[in-house]
């Protein structure tokens, strides 16, 4: 049976645990890093990430990137979306595509 | 084009021939795979857009109602609150195989807390913004799911899209080419000996026919 961990800073992180999440409130890149290979390594399926915390750490996701499990998938913190999801969506088109056709329009 | 280092023999020409029609054989299912993969990337990449936009939207809302919370609980009651969730998630992850990629697909059933009872606390020392932050989250959950599930998807094909398209490029821009600049040095090799084969039996001819008339004078 596979878990579900929610990787942030305290506050954007603390409403999922009500919903049976695995939460794991971090307060720097080095404890957010361990934290991540450490789920990584154990049985979780998902792992959302604040863009706030991802975005000290996107080497270590994209470690991860081209792995079935877990998917890392970075959410938006309390201080709104950084558009980091969006980009991951953007660069996986151009990779595929080789020019952005979803996002031209805007 | 570069041609390949090989002796130009009869043999190697039937074995070049041989390796030509599966380079080609080779390059046109590689190229229908990489069409078709592109044809379901797209699919899944809309969806996974679309999917991520709403689910950014939703979580916003959600953030916003936890500031509301926050600012009319103190924070150790809203902790103590949390602490132990009621519901239990149970994810079943399985892959599904698209073009012999293998993508995740995820199931969810949770445990405890029956329909509207997924609040961990009771209602005395809080506030009805939480409860309506949780409530708003928890019916995020199969989105924010299926947003995993689409974006992990997503990756898998690029990463093979841009393999597959590779094969294809070396296949028919550097293998097929040189093979058939082979195949056409080692056809004009085998000619140009067998011309000048005929030539000199010719000419051996010519000369054997010289000596036998002068010998008969």
């Amino acid at each position: 049976m596979y878990k579900v961990g929610v990787i942030g800073e305290k506050d954007a992180v603390l409403g999922f645990k009500a919903l049976g999440f695995s939460v794991f409130p971090v307060e720097n890149n080095e404890q957010a890093a361990g934290k991540l290979s450490e789920l990584a390594a154990d049985k979780y399926a998902v792992i959302y990430i604040t863009e706030q915390t991802a975005a000290g750490i996107q080497e270590e996701i994209n470690q991860y990137r081209e792995k079935r499990f877990p998917a890392v998938i970075p959410i938006p913190g309390t201080a709104g979306s950084l558009g980091i999801g969006m980009n991951g969506v953007k660069k996986c088109v151009e990779k595929a595509v080789g020019a952005d056709i979803l996002f031209r329009d805007d | 084009m570069a041609r390949l280092n090989v002796n130009p023999t009869r043999m190697v020409l039937t074995g070049l021939k041989k390796r030509l029609k599966t380079a080609r054989r080779g390059h046109k299912l590689l190229k229908d795979k990489r069409d078709e993969l592109m044809k379901r990337f797209l699919d899944i990449v809309r969806e996974n857009k679309r999917l991520r936009e709403e689910v950014e939207h939703k979580v916003g809302i959600v953030h916003s109602r936890f500031v509301m919370a926050r600012a009319l609980m103190n924070s150790e009651v809203l902790e103590e609150a949390l602490m132990f969730p009621k519901v239990e998630v149970n994810l079943k992850a399985s892959t599904k195989n698209i073009m012999s990629v293998d993508v995740p697909v995820l199931e969810y059933t949770t445990e405890g807390g029956g329909e509207g009872d997924i609040y961990p606390y009771g209602f005395a020392n809080t506030t009805g913004e939480l409860d309506e932050a949780i409530a708003t989250l928890s019916e995020l959950v199969p989105e924010l799911l299926k947003l995993a599930e689409m974006e992990k998807s997503a990756q898998l094909l690029a990463d093979e899209i841009e393999k597959t398209r590779r094969r294809v490029n070396a296949l028919e821009y550097v293998l097929i080419p040189n093979l058939e600049e082979t195949i056409k040095y080692i056809v004009m090799k085998l000619d140009e000996n067998e011309r000048s084969n005929l030539t000199r039996l010719m000419k051996v001819k010519d000369m054997v026919l010289k000596d036998a008339h002068e010998f008969r004078y």
